[in-house]
């Protein structure tokens, strides 16, 4: 399958900035990569742990992360000391986390996403195929066959959460070398379906609700990320499913497949497949394809 | 109870904002001018966490069906209460069978009703603020409509002795006049060409038609960007960049700046450039649409400054309203 090993990044030192008086933002470098990407989670968890006072909202991102703070309870620079001192102590590439691995199951080429992405082919690059073509042709497959198979594997981490509440922003957990890239549309469509699998530069999503978007179509997905009523089990503790630092597993179903589980979903007695595990950042970046492989069969 | 019988064009319950969940994409909504909620709740004798009805660009008609003690500050649309015109920034009685009617802004674009008790909805993950998006707090998570009923929060005390209580006029913003909104220029700010930062903190903006509780979306002169190779996964655009959180008050620019506002999308992949102090967000919140704005640019030590002496400010209404009995 390729190189069997992700070479961590050396990252630039990284830039506090002010977000106005109330939230402090700190770039650590401008490209993805899974070093930038743990770092972030790193951090973010350590300042979780410590309970920092004045902290407000902690949020990872995909290669920067953002705090918002109470000015009155502390100064930003105060903060950003102890942000600081937290970055100096941390060893990236020997690091670990709990977290969760889920199945989520995909029809790919679904009846929904084909007609909302045929219905907006004048704002795409390629006007005459579909999002599937033209990824794949773009990222050197032969077929859409060959580009779903490497969509599906190997896990995709959620290394940021946000836009709108549940929207996961996945980076599939292979070297650079065979991560998938693909850009958005050329002027982003003002419709696409909820529970969509999109991709757009080197990240998945699923859509939670219906409503704009600009990231290529390949299927849907017939569980929820996001449940407002928290109707399902799952949803008990929370409104929104998936968590920075999870690690999805995009799985093909068939249509029969698809229909049962949404029965199940809109019965309100779905239950997710996940199964708790702990993440160490130097096992995956030793032997990806090995650690992944190791990490899926938790929710065989 | 407060029967609404017209909703005005987006009118929400909103108090101070739900926090704690912005990870997760949720933003924290709550009242976009803090000052003039603020305000009014205190004039009621309630707690600044208290929920109002915030009223954009035309207000609402209701009747109440009990006695009820209320103030009305922010945007002046023009109260009256069974027909004859009230003040704002002023404490009101009104009795069971009652009416009062807003209607549309002359100055400023947000009104906020605040009643003594606070507006009484559920409170969805900490706050009674209304996120229409995916549809939680407020009255069932959406923009108040004809024959919506709004319970009255309880009273711990008969609020009537705050009749006739004002805030003098130093304490009155004056939104028509009031355009320029501070920044602390940064976070992402190294995409722009000199030429364009210089814009940014000195050309004259314009609220657009697209100016709402997400963002407010300026209309000025064409951002330029620093030519670079975009680095891996940030999109192929110029203005796009690897997907990063955004503050609340902080300008992105997909092409024509957006400030986003409370109930913000969270994060995104646009290039940032800057945030809207606190103090100054609500001030951009009064601005109708093609009134002009200018950013000027502060360090961190003034929009501290700022922050306090808005606390200041308030603590000296509180005072004023409460010393008064």
């Amino acid at each position: 399958m390729g190189d069997d090993r992700i070479t961590p990044v050396d990252l630039p030192e990284p830039r506090y900035e002010y977000g106005g008086d109330d939230h402090v933002f700190v770039e650590l470098a401008e490209a993805m990569s899974f070093t930038a990407n743990f770092k972030a989670m790193a951090i973010t968890q350590q300042v979780a742990e410590r309970e920092i006072d004045g902290v407000v909202e902690n949020c990872p991102a995909n290669a920067s992360y953002m705090l918002r703070i109470d000015p009155d309870v502390a100064h930003p620079d105060t903060i950003i000391e102890e942000l600081r001192e937290i970055e100096a102590a941390l060893d990236v590439e020997n690091y670990e986390w709990e977290t969760r691995v889920i199945d989520v199951p995909v029809l790919f080429e679904d009846p929904w996403t084909h007609e909302t992405l045929m219905e907006f082919r004048d704002r795409h690059q390629d006007p005459d195929g579909t999002d599937l073509e033209y990824s794949a042709e773009l990222n050197g497959f032969d077929s859409v066959e060959a580009f779903i198979d490497a969509f599906v594997a190997a896990p995709h981490m959620v290394t940021m959460v946000g836009f709108v509440p549940g929207l996961p922003w996945c980076f599939q957990m292979v070297p650079r070398e065979r991560q998938l890239e693909v850009p958005k549309y050329v002027e982003p469509r003002t419709d696409t379906p909820s529970r969509a699998i999109g991709f757009g530069g080197a990240f998945s999503v699923i859509y939670p609700v219906q409503g704009a978007g600009g990231y290529q179509l390949y299927g849907r997905t017939p569980i929820e990320v996001l449940d407002v009523d928290q109707r399902l089990p799952d949803f008990e503790d929370s409104i929104v499913y998936p968590n920075p630092g999870d690690i999805l597993n995009y799985r093909r179903i068939d249509r029969e497949e698809y229909d049962e589980i949404r029965e199940e979903v809109e019965a309100g007695s779905y239950e997710y497949t996940d199964e708790p595990v702990t993440f160490s950042t130097e096992e995956f970046f030793d032997a990806p394809d090995e650690y992944n492989q190791r990490l899926v069969e938790v929710i065989a | 109870m407060i029967r609404i019988t017209d909703g005005g064009i987006a009118s929400t319950v909103q108090d101070l904002g739900r926090f704690g969940n912005y990870h997760i994409g949720m933003p924290p909504s709550g009242a976009m001018d803090e000052y003039a909620h603020t305000v009014a709740n205190y004039l009621v004798g309630n707690d600044e966490d208290a929920a109002t009805i915030e009223m954009t660009y035309q207000g609402v008609t209701a009747t109440f069906d009990e006695d009820a003690v209320v103030a009305i500050t922010g945007a002046d649309m023009s109260p009256t209460h069974n027909g004859d015109p009230i003040d704002t920034w002023t404490t009101v009685a009104v009795e069971a069978g009652d009416e009062l009617e807003l209607s549309f802004a002359t100055e400023g674009a947000r009104a906020y009703l605040a009643v003594a008790g606070g507006i009484d909805v559920p409170e969805v993950m900490g706050s009674r603020s209304t996120y229409t998006l995916v549809g939680i707090g407020g009255q069932d998570g959406r923009t108040l409509e004809d024959g919506d009923e709004l319970a009255i929060g309880e009273r711990t005390e008969d609020r009537r002795d705050l009749v006739g209580e004002t805030v003098g006029d130093e304490y009155v913003p004056e939104y028509a006049t009031e355009d320029t909104v501070r920044v602390i220029l940064g976070l992402t700010d190294y995409r722009l060409t000199e030429e364009s930062k210089a814009d940014l903190c000195e050309a004259e903006w314009t609220v657009s038609p697209e100016a709402d509780r997400v963002g407010y979306r300026l209309d000025g002169p064409d951002i330029e960007f620093e030519e670079r190779d975009q680095p891996f996964g940030a999109g192929t655009d110029p203005s796009n960049v690897v997907d990063l959180g955004y503050p609340v008050g902080s300008i992105q620019v997909p092409q024509k700046p957006i400030v986003l506002m409370q109930d913000a999308v969270t994060g995104g992949g646009y290039a940032t450039v800057g945030t809207v102090i606190s103090v100054d967000r609500g001030r951009l919140a009064q601005r109708q649409t093609h009134k002009s704005v200018y950013f000027e640019p502060v360090e961190i030590d003034d929009a501290l400054t700022a922050r306090q002496e808005r606390h200041d400010r308030l603590s000296e209404i509180r005072k004023e309203v409460e010393l008064e009995d």
